[in-house]
């Protein structure tokens, strides 16, 4: 067994809303607990993320929406990252997102998604527990 | 700075009692904390109006009960608004969607998916028109929290209010209109810094004469504290905006007695119940002081500091969500006892969605049980004089006067923008709060305490998938129908007065008039001012 690299994770704020507390909050903790940490910025399109993970060369994207737009945006990005043949990147998320609208996401092929008051621990220790480099 | 000392020595196992901020509390507060000259506290409706700027306050006037509200289509706000209005709210407040806030039409490639979601669609002078249809623009005031995009809803609303026969002399309301806490907060932008605030000045200038009783600018530390900012960062970084736009419109050459009685603010109210008061008193005691200071205004309305103020929507919590009417009715306490002038409060469902009829109707009535059953407005500024509040009020507007001058060693707020400073201290003590709350150093009742497993859903507010692109479609037909030609020639006229520095309002009215659409300006501006890119600082 090869011995596993540091994760590589993109924080990307898609839509047009500017409530990046959430984001920079998980950058700063997933940095802290040792992963590499890209943070997008704000009001990015699926186009300008999955490009960004293509070029960061990233094991996973975590999303932070607050907008509501979330039936659009995870999707959008999901299908880009196929298109360029990194349909193995592994998105992740949070906001505020309904319970139905979490199943559906799912479905979709979003790994986890975390909703207002969970802790950076607990999003830390999922991702510790679910995610491995891209090619291992 | 030293918001967060580091605790080292014997004590540091002691147990330790802080604000929500975490500003250190002494055990007990006494006669030696009071200001030793009683003219620094002054009186109701006193320079420098630390207790409160009138002095009968809510005797002689209740605050506004005002209800943030938008949601879907115009039509949709427009039947809340009635619904509120019923109910005894006495005065509006508009929520526009995303995509108007960022200046995008409905039937925009950026739009997908948000439109009429955050809160209304407002893309053309006949969503506007829709908006306030059968409401009395005289009789009513309306909040309007837009702020790059807020020119040209400005000018339709003057342009609504024409129709309704109501003269831009005659409207009362505010329009939020402040940019540089976007770039600070809330992050909803089109151009830099710099063209923005040419923008809110011309907004000033044109209201000081067209429409003296409408607030051109609601100065927000809303958003601030929001973000994750302390209670003085709120205070000293809105401030600090606040002499931003009083410098730019001194520079236009405009008088400070004259427009800045029309500045407003906006503050917000978290949980901490005697920070929060002692924040709104702070605010008003260190206004009056720079604008007296600093600025030479004499005329009292220019010294005064009013404010609307919002309880805090970063304080609810999706767990448990009945427990959030608790914290927004301790919140609102908070702001009738700091003396505030116009009140939201939030519902208890804003976590999970927009709000449901019902809950705002709870949230509307906590006011009206503050303002008509508790009796706390029987008297003006019943906790003055307080050991603990006055000695907190002190330290907050010590605090935050000293950010204020190290923001303008750093040659004034739009440079310390610039430099990411506000931004980046506002991060950290975003940062510094949920460490605490994950180490249960600090607590939210529901979420890392006190926990339930499952929990019953409640109703929400859906909003329609079909909406958007029944509005899309409805902005691609207004477009049509227009005369083509004096559409383009109003949007040529806009164009030339980014330019040439004219006043934008004149031609903007005109504009949205002929038809032309909120995006189509904001492109304008786009061209003629450039685009403002997220340094994504963390």
């Amino acid at each position: 067994m090869k011995p596993q690299r540091t994760l590589r994770i993109l924080v990307a704020k898609p839509g047009l809303d500017g409530h990046d507390r959430g984001a920079k909050i998980i950058a700063r903790a997933l940095r802290d607990a040792g992963f590499e940490v890209i943070y997008t910025g704000l009001h990015q399109t699926p186009e300008m993320i999955a490009e960004a993970a293509l070029q960061e060369d990233v094991d996973a994207i975590g999303l932070s929406i607050l907008s509501g737009a979330h039936n659009t945006l995870f999707p959008a990005i999901i299908r880009l990252l196929r298109e360029k043949g990194a349909g193995d990147v592994a998105i992740f998320g949070g906001g505020i997102v309904p319970p139905e609208d979490i199943a559906r996401l799912k479905a979709d092929g979003v790994r986890e998604i975390f909703t207002p008051g969970a802790a950076t621990d607990e999003i830390v220790a999922w991702i510790r527990a679910n995610i491995l480099p891209r090619g291992y | 700075m030293s918001a967060h000392p580091k605790r080292t020595g014997a004590d540091a196992s002691a147990p330790r009692f802080s604000t929500i901020s975490d500003m250190e509390i002494a055990p007990l507060y006494g006669a030696g904390d009071l200001p030793a000259d009683p003219s620094v506290i002054g009186g109701p409706g006193e320079f420098p109006y630390t207790r409160g700027p009138y002095p009968t306050m809510y005797r002689g006037r209740p605050w506004t009960m005002r209800q943030f509200a938008g949601f879907g289509s115009a039509r949709d706000t427009n039947a809340r608004f009635r619904f509120l209005l019923a109910q005894g709210q006495t005065g509006l407040s508009t929520a526009f969607d995303m995509p108007t806030l960022m200046g995008y039409d409905a039937d925009h490639p950026r739009a997908l998916g948000e439109v009429g979601r955050e809160g209304t669609a407002v893309s053309t002078l006949e969503d506007m028109i829709e908006l306030f249809d059968g409401i009395d623009l005289a009789a009513v005031t309306t909040s309007m929290t837009v702020n790059c995009s807020a020119s040209i809803i400005l000018a339709m609303y003057f342009a609504v209010a024409e129709r309704h026969g109501v003269p831009m002399a005659a409207l009362g309301g505010t329009i939020q209109n402040d940019m540089l806490k976007e770039f600070i907060a809330q992050k909803e932008w089109i151009c830099p810094p710099e063209p923005s605030v040419r923008i809110i000045i011309d907004m000033i200038e044109f209201c000081t004469r067209e429409a003296p009783r409408f607030h051109p600018v609601s100065i927000s530390g809303y958003h601030i504290r929001e973000a994750g900012s302390t209670a003085v960062q709120e205070v000293a970084f809105t401030l600090a905006d606040g002499i931003g736009y009083v410098d730019a419109a001194r520079g236009r050459g405009l008088a400070v007695d004259e427009f800045a009685p029309r500045l407003s603010f906006f503050f917000n109210l978290h949980n901490d119940f005697l920070e929060e008061i002692a924040k709104l008193r702070a605010a008003r005691r260190l206004w009056a002081r720079i604008m007296r200071d600093r600025f030479g205004a004499t005329n009292p309305r220019a010294l005064m500091l009013r404010t609307h103020a919002q309880t805090a929507g970063c304080s609810l919590t999706a767990q448990q969500p009945l427990n959030n009417v608790v914290r927004v009715a301790l919140q609102a306490l908070a702001g009738v006892l700091g003396g505030v002038q116009s009140l939201h409060t939030n519902s208890m469902d804003e976590t999970l969605a927009l709000p449901s009829e019902q809950a705002v109707m709870v949230a509307l009535r906590t006011q009206q049980i503050i303002a008509e059953e508790s009796g706390v407005t029987n008297t003006a500024d019943p906790l003055g004089g307080s050991y603990a509040i006055e000695a907190l009020t002190s330290r907050i507007e010590a605090e935050a006067e000293d950010y204020i001058r190290q923001i303008d060693a750093m040659g004034g707020i739009v440079r310390a923008i610039e430099l990411g400073f506000p931004q980046k201290e506002i991060a950290e003590a975003a940062y510094h709060f949920q460490r605490q709350l994950d180490r249960g150093e600090k607590v939210m009742v529901g979420v890392n305490k006190y926990q339930l497993g499952d929990e019953p859903p409640m109703d929400l507010l859906r909003i329609d998938p079909a909406l958007e692109e029944r509005q899309a479609a409805r902005v691609r037909a207004f477009k049509q129908a227009r005369d083509q030609a004096r559409a383009r020639d109003r949007l040529t006229a806009v164009r030339r007065a980014c330019r040439d520095g004219e006043n934008l309002m004149p031609p903007l009215i005109a504009a949205v008039k002929e038809g032309v659409t909120l995006g189509e300006i904001c492109d304008v501006y786009r061209e003629e001012f450039g685009v403002y890119r997220d340094p994504a600082w963390l």
